[in-house]
């Protein structure tokens, strides 16, 4: 220590320190500029400058490289140490740095052909991100527009809670209006007064400046109108009640009662193809519910959750299809209706549920993880594999299951189907619920916690892991069987491990433990690459970035159980 | 056990009284009623090897009906992996142990909750992440009959159930001093008040056997002193018998009917508080233990 001092009298402590945010400013600002250059070589950039967000006047491209520039500049605001005025300029500088990156690429590109290896680096793409200005124009655009995001995103970060939020607000709502312009301009083809909200926010291409500002400035407005509220109840509702286990029925119902509002009422505007996906939604809101009760609830991870699903799905196509692999068709049972085919789904999938726990009812943690993954492979392999053919139908699936039907009536608008399922996803969130709160639900609780400390309160851990498999399972079965039905016909490839990491990755992302967090994780990590359909191509991409920024930012999940929200947002004290 | 602690009631004095009496009191009360208290808990030869390292040679314990029953002996004596034992966490190596008579080797841990005992940690255990009430309601999982489907459906009997389990965990909420507090989450509770919720966790089991490891590890004296007057409540106002694994000596003469002292896994002595403060072994045990710190710091 002595020495050190020695040694460094020459630096002024001031100036070392601004050369230490220098530096800071520098490599956030390098960070940024690289994921830039990345973007743009891979083509994410051309894809996302595609995609009008203003028209004439904004792309995703843009969005996306000015939040770049603004992540980097917050990031340097809140690690910097030094002077106001110091700081400001470190920002600046990172912003500065970011573009440089895409300047230089520019140079690059003027001069050497990148093309032949980076297919996505064409000059049409920059030219249309910097508005068909010259390398000179094009390259103070990138400096400035670099610094200006930074400054936004530095300022966005120092800004108090509630200006904060309402700008996030007023900035997204530009974002859904701009990137959902189609949806959203097909909701609002009817009747008059809608119509002609419509054609004063939009022109066909998309939203107009104008529109974005009156989507801001609402947004805006609304979210200031509600925090207002909310701290007028709060300072009238006085301190929390005592000794009462959390409310849950409050907080948890309302939210779910919007979301639910949405989920019904946005596919009958949006039109038919929002329908298909928002089924596939459902039916991984369904498995999501499910999954949630073993990861979330008990704490069991699980990878090998899809399997559940396929077991419903062929005891759905066992049961009903007319095709030679149905039991029907070589045994003497009858040719059951999807009504009384789906328990026997759901109980089928929860006996293989309660089976597939037996084997790894003593195994913890990591080694979890590994083993139920591979269970799951196994029963994908199963289905498969040559021996399974005569009964299966291998890699050709069964053909020819039939559609639901109500009072004689065949299910074939997807639409309908939709609404099938939601009531089955309804009723699945109300068990789901009730049983979180019940004596099971506290004791998947426990043992999630401490599963030692569990037992010797006396409660019976097989019954306890096997009810979550169990229960877990029916829920997969239940979505696999509607699964069949809806598309008619089961292939093995529907059930790859990637299904099992979807549903986990969507109920991270919403929240562990939270049901309004499924249904926000699965519209996001399920819904959303369905309806940008050009994104599809770089899904996993997404989910990576999505997840990382989710456990970084959110830990909790973007939608998360209250308790769960306690339990992270708050340090540990004894 | 209505009658039993309404004799051990009068046989403690208030926490003022100076040691000396209240331990001649004790040991005579202990002496009068030897005879007549059956056996609760009984291990007999009970021994736990780790691999090459005896934890447990040969120990032979037996506690008997209402009373305080103290586990002393120096870090590493084997006291905790006693608990272990009886609780069934581990698989013991031989001997025996009993409940009442019932055997419990070979039943699962939540078998021999359900068979009356109950047990607290050396170091804190809580189910930190939920709130203090949601802990106490964890411990009475035993005693809710209602099974999941009758929650799903949300019959009256589960309602019901569900209400007076409420209403209980309230009860012992207040009993262990956390009135109002049930909403705190476990973690967020000074370190005092973990330790009486995590007994009041024990208690909603309703054992007949409660075992304490190390209540007032990490306590400063006065909480000590609360902490033992607190576990003499426990005792009457439930009528249990309690072993307590203790290391201040001061309290445990106080408190104790019983004490056993372990040592490398052998048990020394046995006998009243006033007969093992005064043995040899056990002094030796204790001294032999400082005068080895001394010699290796480390
Ligand atoms: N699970 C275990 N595996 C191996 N050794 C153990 C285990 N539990 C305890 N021991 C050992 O047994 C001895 C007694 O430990 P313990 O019962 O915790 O002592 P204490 O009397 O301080 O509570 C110690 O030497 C300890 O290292
Ligand atoms: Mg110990």
């Amino acid at each position: 220590m002595t020495t050190a001092v020695t040694t460094l009298p020459v630096l002024h402590p001031a100036r070392s320190l601004a050369r230490m945010d220098m530096t800071l400013a520098l490599r956030a600002g390098s960070v940024a500029g690289i994921v830039a250059v990345y973007a743009a070589a891979v083509g994410i950039l051309k894809v996302f400058g595609q995609r009008e967000v203003i028209v004439d006047h904004l792309t995703l491209g843009h969005v996306f490289l000015f939040s770049l520039a603004g992540a980097c500049g917050a990031y340097v605001w809140t690690r910097s140490k030094a002077s106001i005025r110091l700081r400001v300029i470190n920002v600046v500088i990172a912003g500065i740095a970011s573009g440089f990156f895409l300047v230089a690429l520019i140079a690059l590109m003027a001069n050497v052909n990148l093309r032949w290896m980076f297919t996505a680096l064409s000059s049409d793409l920059l030219r249309s991100l910097i508005y068909d200005r010259g390398a000179v124009g094009g390259s103070v655009l990138f400096l400035g527009a670099g610094a200006l995001g930074a400054i936004c995103g530095a300022l966005l970060i120092g800004l108090p809670q509630t200006p904060r939020r309402c700008l996030v607000w007023g900035l997204s709502a530009v974002l859904i209006a701009g990137v959902f312009q189609e949806l959203i301009q097909i909701a609002l083809r009817f009747g008059w007064p809608i119509t002609s909200l419509r054609t004063f926010l939009y022109v066909w291409r998309g939203l107009t400046l104008q529109g974005a500002m009156i989507a801001f400035a609402t947004a805006f407005c609304v979210c200031w109108a509600l925090d207002l509220g909310r701290r007028h109840l709060r300072r009238r509702r006085g301190p929390a009640d005592i000794d009462v286990a959390i409310p849950r029925l409050r907080s948890q119902l309302a939210s779910a009662v919007l979301l639910l509002c949405i989920l019904v009422v946005f596919p009958l505007v949006a039109g038919s193809y929002i329908g298909q996906v928002m089924m596939l939604v459902s039916l991984f809101v369904l498995m999501g519910m499910g999954l949630n009760i073993e990861v979330g609830l008990a704490g069991l991870l699980d990878l090998g959750f899809v399997a559940f699903f396929a077991v419903g799905a062929y005891t759905m196509a066992l049961l009903t299809a007319d095709s030679e692999f149905a039991l029907a068709h070589y045994t003497s049972l009858p040719s059951l209706t999807f009504w009384m085919a789906l328990p026997l789904a759901v109980l089928a999938a929860t006996g293989i549920g309660i089976l597939f726990g037996l084997p790894v009812l003593g195994v913890r943690g990591d080694y979890l993880a590994v083993a139920t993954l591979g269970l799951g492979e196994i029963v994908r392999v199963l289905v498969i594999s040559d021996a399974a053919k005569p009964v299966l139908g291998g890699a050709q699936g069964i053909l020819q299951v039939p559609k639901p039907t109500i009072g004689g009536i065949e299910l074939v608008d997807p639409m309908h189907l939709f609404y099938l399922t939601l009531v089955f996803v309804l009723v699945a969130a109300l068990i789901a619920w009730r049983l979180e709160g019940s004596r099971l639900g506290r004791a998947w609780t426990a043992i999630r916690d401490d599963e030692d400390v569990a037992q010797a309160l006396g409660i019976n851990l097989v019954q306890c892991k096997l009810l979550a498999y169990g229960l877990g399972a029916a829920f997969a079965g239940l979505a696999g069987a509607i699964f069949a039905a809806m598309l008619t016909s089961v292939y093995p490839h529907s059930f790859s491990l990637l299904v099992s990491i979807n549903v986990l990755a969507l109920l991270i992302v919403g929240g562990l433990g939270s049901l309004p967090g499924v249904i926000v994780g699965a519209l996001l990590l399920i819904g959303l690459p369905e309806v940008l359909r050009e994104f599809n191509e770089y899904r996993f991409l997404f989910y990576g970035v999505l997840l990382i920024v989710v456990m970084q930012w959110r830990p909790e999940g973007l939608w998360p159980s209250p308790q769960r929200k306690r339990e992270v947002r708050t340090p540990r004290l004894g | 056990m209505a009658v039993a602690s309404e004799k051990t009631r009068s046989a403690y004095a208030p926490a003022g009284l100076k040691p000396m009496i209240t331990q001649t009191i004790a040991t005579e009360h202990f002496n009068k009623r030897q005879g007549a208290a059956p056996v609760l808990l009984r291990t007999v030869d009970l021994s736990m090897r780790f691999g090459g390292l005896t934890a447990l040679d040969r120990v032979s314990i037996d506690v008997h009906q209402g009373v305080i029953h103290s586990v002393i002996g120096p870090n590493g004596a084997g006291k905790t992996t006693l608990f272990n034992c009886v609780m069934q966490g581990h698989r013991i190596s031989s001997g025996d142990i009993q409940l009442a008579g019932e055997r419990l080797i070979g039943l699962t841990p939540d078998k021999v909750a359900a068979a009356g005992i109950a047990r607290t940690y050396q170091n804190i255990r809580l189910f930190t992440g939920i709130t203090a009430i949601e802990n106490l309601l964890v411990g009475m999982h035993r005693h809710l009959k209602s099974r999941w489907w009758e929650a799903v459906l949300a019959s009256s009997r589960c309602r019901h159930d569900e209400e007076k389990a409420h209403a209980e965990a309230r009860e012992i909420l207040k009993f262990v001093g956390l009135a109002g507090r049930g909403d705190t989450l476990a973690r967020h509770l000074s370190y005092g008040d973990q330790r009486r919720l995590e007994i009041g966790r024990a208690l909603c089991t309703r054992p007949k056997l409660l075992m304490l490891d190390e209540p007032t590890a990490g306590m400063n004296p006065r909480e000590i002193t609360e902490m033992m007057i607190f576990i003499r409540r426990v005792r009457e106002a439930f009528g249990l018998t309690i072993v307590l694994i203790e290391h201040q000596m001061r309290l445990v003469m106080e408190v104790s009917d019983k004490v056993t002292v372990l040592d490398h896994g052998v048990k020394i002595a046995e006998g009243d508080p006033a007969y093992v403060k005064s043995n040899s072994a056990v002094i030796e045990a204790y001294l032999g233990h400082a005068a080895q710190r001394q010699e290796h710091p480390a």
